[in-house]
């Protein structure tokens, strides 16, 4: 099944971090990566200590932290783009690489750069990683929800987590229907240059659309059926309890003083 | 036929007015036409009358236009001619809203039906949009799901449902918001025999009155009393399932076997 859904088996867990308030775990999140991107470059000591917070976290998570830290690599792909830092920040130069009539010269604050980069990227993907490990997907729906994210917006991340696995199945299904009919005959030559094979394929994106979009339609009228006008509504949150405030303001100001600490050392 | 609950007809007298007046029926048509904008025309003219407590099968043809009936009930669908009546309410702009919460529309599809991330958010929306407490709506949610035998499954996705009790929890979503008239469309399509089995015992043990477009003529035997033949927008025959069924010539006539 589809990725989002391979963190389902954690978020039953129980631990403190999963009894937490997703609210809490929502905005704590965000000051951790908020963190971490405002931290200058090669002040490893003050991403050491807000991963030392994060993974003090993952510890008591009872997810597992080689769950977290392996996954986290998903976004390694793209943090690759930093990878130009290493060629293009001016500093000493420790190798030159011809190219043709280019040389590429390393730098070592390109490298310190990159370094930077990536470790931040792996550490705040963790982060995000131990928020959805350990709350449900709607929780933290109603955590952006109380948060001021608008109604409609947050209503169009619960249709697409909701049938997400639907278009899935569907295009599961279509490939399927497709695989079963690509026979081969002995002696003969299956199957068409690439071209046709990707109209194919085409084909079946542009049916899964239409589909899509018929079911959006009944999914409307379904809607208006159960007293729909155009205005999503939600329960009112209840407010944080003063243990949740304190543990909020106690976190935000914790990441505050190491990146103040980072600048003004 | 089993013969007419004598509690209905109780229950009719209570409504009646201290004059002594007929009350109206709990759904009329009258003379129902329906175009879709494409120029097919769906409807041509059907009438009909329900009382409170009444089950009533629509078979018929792919096409007949059973979806098309069932879809004007809450509005969904404006006919072109002739008048939807709920509780004596003609269907219009400003009684829709009041109506919707009176006829329980429940999709053939429950991935339509259900379009919320969990069954508990699925069931609230309609009490939520109609803008009852809080403490209500969750009463409701739980005694729906208690009545159609969901109880517990609230923090489930609809997704990992089987198809069964994506059924059950898509009747329930409408239950909360305690109509008078239950549509379904196709309820048992899809169903394996254990699952449409304790569908149709489901759908006997509700009190609400049942308009049920369908297929299944063995479970319009059992559930259904009364049965309406929509045939290319017109209804056909409308009378007891006993006799229908019965009669293998007009079954062959309009296509059901």
């Amino acid at each position: 099944m589809a990725l989002t859904s391979s963190l389902d088996p954690y978020v039953d867990r129980d631990s403190p971090v999963h009894a937490l308030d997703a609210r809490v775990k929502l905005l704590l999140t965000l000051a951790l990566v908020l963190a971490l991107a405002l931290i200058p470059a090669g002040r490893w000591s003050a991403m050491i200590a807000i991963a030392a917070l994060l993974w003090w976290a993952v510890l008591r998570s009872a997810v597992g932290p080689g769950l977290i830290l392996r996954r986290a690599f998903i976004a390694a792909p793209f943090a690759l783009a930093a990878l130009t830092l290493v060629v293009t920040r001016p500093g000493a130069p420790l190798l030159r690489l011809p190219l043709g009539p280019l040389t590429l010269t390393v730098t070592d604050a390109g490298l310190v750069a990159f370094a930077s980069v990536i470790l931040k990227t792996w550490l705040s993907v963790q982060a995000a990683l131990l928020l959805m490990a350990t709350s449900r997907f709607t929780e933290v729906l109603g955590a952006l929800r109380s948060l001021g994210l608008p109604a409609v917006l947050v209503a169009m991340l619960g249709f697409a987590y909701r049938y997400l696995f639907v278009l899935v199945d569907e295009a599961e299904r279509l490939l399927r229907a497709r695989d079963s009919r690509a026979a081969a005959l002995p002696g003969r030559r299956a199957g068409g240059p690439i071209a046709w094979r990707a109209g194919v394929l085409e084909g079946m994106v542009g049916t899964l659309f239409v589909r899509a979009y018929e079911r959006s339609e009944r999914i409307h009228a379904a809607m208006l059926s159960r007293s729909y006008t155009g205005e999503f509504r939600s329960f009112p949150p209840r407010s944080l309890t003063t243990s949740e405030q304190g543990l909020l303001i106690a976190g935000a100001a914790l990441l505050a003083a190491i990146v103040w600490l980072a600048y003004w050392r | 036929m089993k013969a007419t609950p004598v509690s209905r007809t109780i229950e009719a007298q209570s409504h009646s007015s201290p004059i002594g007046t007929l009350p109206p029926p709990l759904l009329e048509l009258r003379d129902l036409r329906y175009v879709y904008p494409d120029g097919t025309t769906a409807l041509r003219g059907v009438s009909l009358r329900l009382a409170e407590g009444e089950k009533v099968a629509v078979v018929g043809l792919n096409g007949a236009g059973k979806s098309t009936l069932l879809l004007h009930l809450n509005g969904v669908l404006r006919s072109t001619s002739g008048a939807v009546l709920v509780e004596g309410a003609p269907v219009s702009n400003a009684t829709v809203r009041r109506i919707r919460a009176r006829v329980g529309m429940v999709f053939q599809d429950p991935d339509d039906q259900l379009f919320s991330p969990t069954v508990f958010e699925d069931v609230a929306f309609g009490p939520l949009h109609m803008g009852l407490a809080e403490a209500e709506i969750r009463s409701r949610v739980s005694r729906a799901l208690e009545q159609v035998g969901m109880s517990g499954f609230e923090r489930r996705m609809p997704h990992h449902l089987s198809p069964g009790q994506r059924k059950r929890v898509a009747i329930a979503t409408v239950l909360a918001m305690d109509p008078v008239l239950l549509a379904l469309d196709e309820p048992s399509a899809g169903l394996d025999p254990r699952a449409r089995r304790s569908l149709i015992a489901l759908l006997r043990a509700l009190p609400q009155a049942m308009l049920v477009a369908t297929h299944d003529l063995p479970m319009v035997a059992e559930a259904f009393p009364r049965v309406v033949v929509l045939s290319e927008g017109l209804v056909a025959y409308d009378g007891p399932s006993a006799a229908l069924l019965a009669d293998t010539a007009l079954l062959e006539q309009y296509g059901l076997c």
